[in-house]
């Protein structure tokens, strides 16, 4: 009785504190995505009221969907992020299966290296990054973020996947070989699919720095036809007039991508996060 | 022809040596067994043959070619591995034919061989499912049953029996047995379990610390051991080892003595003991007795018997079935 009791109150208080963090966390989220759909007079009289009939207004996304070259904006974010997804967990998946399938002679230092990024900001190369862009004339094409995001996302990835790919049984890839298959096949056949969990949580980790980006965007690609959404959401913030109803409403829309791509991972996710620690 | 043949076969990993110089011929239709204590390199030996490992040195021939170079699913061999290693995402079906599908062998072919060998195995009402809905001996008799499609020139098998439970272990002894029978196939079998080596082998490989130890059938080792690691390590409860001079031999330095042949009684024979433990199985009697000269000694009578913790009993030994070793542990013939 008494532990069944105990058990409960402790499940109140751990709930109690995941609620309270969940408050904290999407109350940002909350306010803008509220205040974009305002006038700009209520936004500034009543931050945190609902919009109702009388503030109610779609006059950021007006100016959003009218003024910006919005679309074009969203669809470069897409390409950069999917396309930055899609080689970190390539590469990052290939790295690790080699790191954690094969014996050679510095393995070990390989690996270290190779993690060394994930305590090193990649900001802090920005000069040489965008010398080595001009020099190579990738300067505002999409090729130019994708291979820095690939570069910035690695390091975490081949960390987490290794780690992962050392659990996948060695008999499974042996019987593979001895069945007769290539090292590639016993790699995308057998062992990717046991990683999924961990492709998936990978995933999001590199996605979501990706597309929130500002730094390499402005830096890399400002031009009008490269722009990624958070850049172009900038268009609407001036030295001295802010255009808050289009800021907020770009941001708004800019959640959107994300979170459906996050939905996609998510199942896989807390598989992910919790294997290992669930039995 | 002899289906394998190993010569030198040495394998270090690092600067650790593993193996040490292994020669081994297996003949055609035979059935080998590797036992020896975990760590003895029995695992590696196997995987050097079936080329997931390359040798240090020595080479390895499989059918009278040698085989170094080519890649494992080239060798003509078949493996079965101790966790199964099903392909999770495919059938039951779907596993037992990747093999010949990725030698490109014709559809119609594949359907016999995987027809003949779901049903020597009773495999037929399985085979549209896939690993995950299957027990851990089914599992098992796909995992055979894939290497039996194969028609390989030789089966290797890696503990096979280690994840199953006590009855299951013998159900499959049996079958890979019938197998063997069947098929009349060569067969290489690793397994720490001396009793699966006893029941199963037609040539038994004892090795321990990267060596072999020694070579023979079943009743060989057990008869004619040729040093005390492979008269301990053959036979359940292990072999006596006494001081021989305890027992005023001169011959030999140790003198060694199965528990079986050890005979008790309450009255009179040869060593005074006290009974320190009793183990009664039914079919027979596990006695552990301690004396002040030659110290513990275990005697394993046949059917009940019953001798009460503490109690002094009288041992004798079968003079005929006692084994001398010298000082280096060697037989002494």
């Amino acid at each position: 009785m008494s532990t069944a009791r105990s058990s409960l109150t402790r499940t109140i208080a751990s709930h109690a504190i995941l609620i309270a963090y969940t408050l904290l966390a999407l109350f940002p989220v909350f306010v803008i995505v509220v205040n974009a759909f305002k006038a700009r007079r209520d936004i500034f009289n009543d931050p945190l009221a609902l919009p109702n009939p009388e503030s109610f207004s779609l006059v950021g996304f007006e100016t959003v969907t009218s003024q910006g070259n919005f679309l074009l904006y969203f669809q470069n974010s897409l390409i950069v992020t999917i396309a930055s997804l899609f080689c970190v967990l390539l590469f990052g998946a290939m790295a690790a299966f080699a790191l954690s399938e094969y014996r050679f002679k510095f393995n070990p230092l390989m690996g270290l290296y190779l993690a060394l990024g994930i305590m090193i900001p990649i900001r802090l190369g920005t000069v040489a990054i965008l010398q080595m862009m001009v020099a190579t004339g990738l300067v505002n094409t999409h090729t130019a973020l994708i291979l820095v995001y690939t570069a910035q996302g690695l390091p975490l990835a081949i960390f987490i996947l290794s780690e992962f790919m050392r659990t996948v049984s060695d008999d499974l890839k042996n019987a593979g070989r001895i069945d007769g298959l290539s090292e590639y096949k016993i790699f995308f056949t057998l062992v990717l699919p046991l990683v999924r969990p961990a492709m998936a949580t990978v995933a999001v980790f590199t996605m979501i720095p990706i597309w929130n980006d500002l730094w390499f965007p402005l830096i890399l690609a400002p031009a009008e036809s490269t722009k990624t959404v958070t850049l172009g959401a900038q268009v609407f913030i001036g030295q001295f007039v802010t255009n808050w109803n289009a800021v907020l409403a770009a941001l708004t829309l800019a959640i959107i991508p994300v979170l459906v791509l996050y939905l996609i991972f998510s199942r896989q996710l807390i598989r992910g996060i919790t294997s290992g620690a669930v039995k | 022809m002899n289906a394998l043949e190993l010569n030198g076969i040495k394998k270090t990993f690092g600067s650790t040596d593993v193996l040490h110089g292994i020669d081994l011929t297996v003949e055609d239709g035979e059935f080998v067994i590797f036992v020896g204590p975990s760590g003895c390199g029995k695992s590696t030996l196997l995987r050097i043959i079936a080329g997931l490992e390359d040798a240090s040195s020595g080479t390895v021939k499989i059918a009278g070619q040698p085989v170094n170079t080519t890649p494992p699913a080239k060798r003509g061999i078949a493996m079965v591995f101790q966790s199964y290693a099903l392909y999770p995402h495919l059938t039951v079906k779907g596993n037992m034919s990747l093999a010949m599908k990725q030698e490109g062998a014709a559809k119609s072919e594949i359907e016999d061989r995987v027809g003949v060998a779901s049903k020597m195995l009773g495999l037929d009402p399985l085979l549209e499912r896939r690993p995950a809905e299957l027990s851990g001996g089914q599992r098992q008799r796909v995992a055979i049953g894939r290497a039996v499609v194969r028609k390989p020139k030789l089966f290797l098998f890696d503990e096979p029996l280690s994840n199953l439970d006590a009855a299951l272990r013998v159900n499959t002894r049996l079958e890979i047995a019938r197998l063997h029978r069947e098929l009349s196939a060569t067969m290489v079998y690793v397994t720490h379990d001396q009793v699966e080596a006893m029941t199963l082998a037609d040539k038994i490989v004892v090795m321990n610390a990267g060596r072999i130890e020694q070579i023979g059938s079943p009743m060989d080792l057990y008869n004619r051991p040729a040093n005390m690691f492979v008269a301990g390590f053959i036979g359940s409860p292990q072999m006596n080892f006494l001081d021989a001079a305890a027992l005023g031999e001169t011959s030999a330095k140790t003198i060694g003595v199965r528990p079986e042949h050890v005979s008790v009684s309450p009255t009179s024979g040869d060593l005074s003991c006290d009974v320190v433990h009793i183990e009664q199985l039914g079919a027979d009697t596990n006695l552990y007795l301690r004396n002040e000269k030659v110290g513990l000694l275990t005697a394993r009578l046949f059917g009940e018997h019953y001798f009460a913790p503490d109690s002094r009993v009288f041992v004798s030994f079968d003079r005929t079935k006692q084994h001398r070793f010298d000082a280096e542990g060697k037989a002494i013939v």
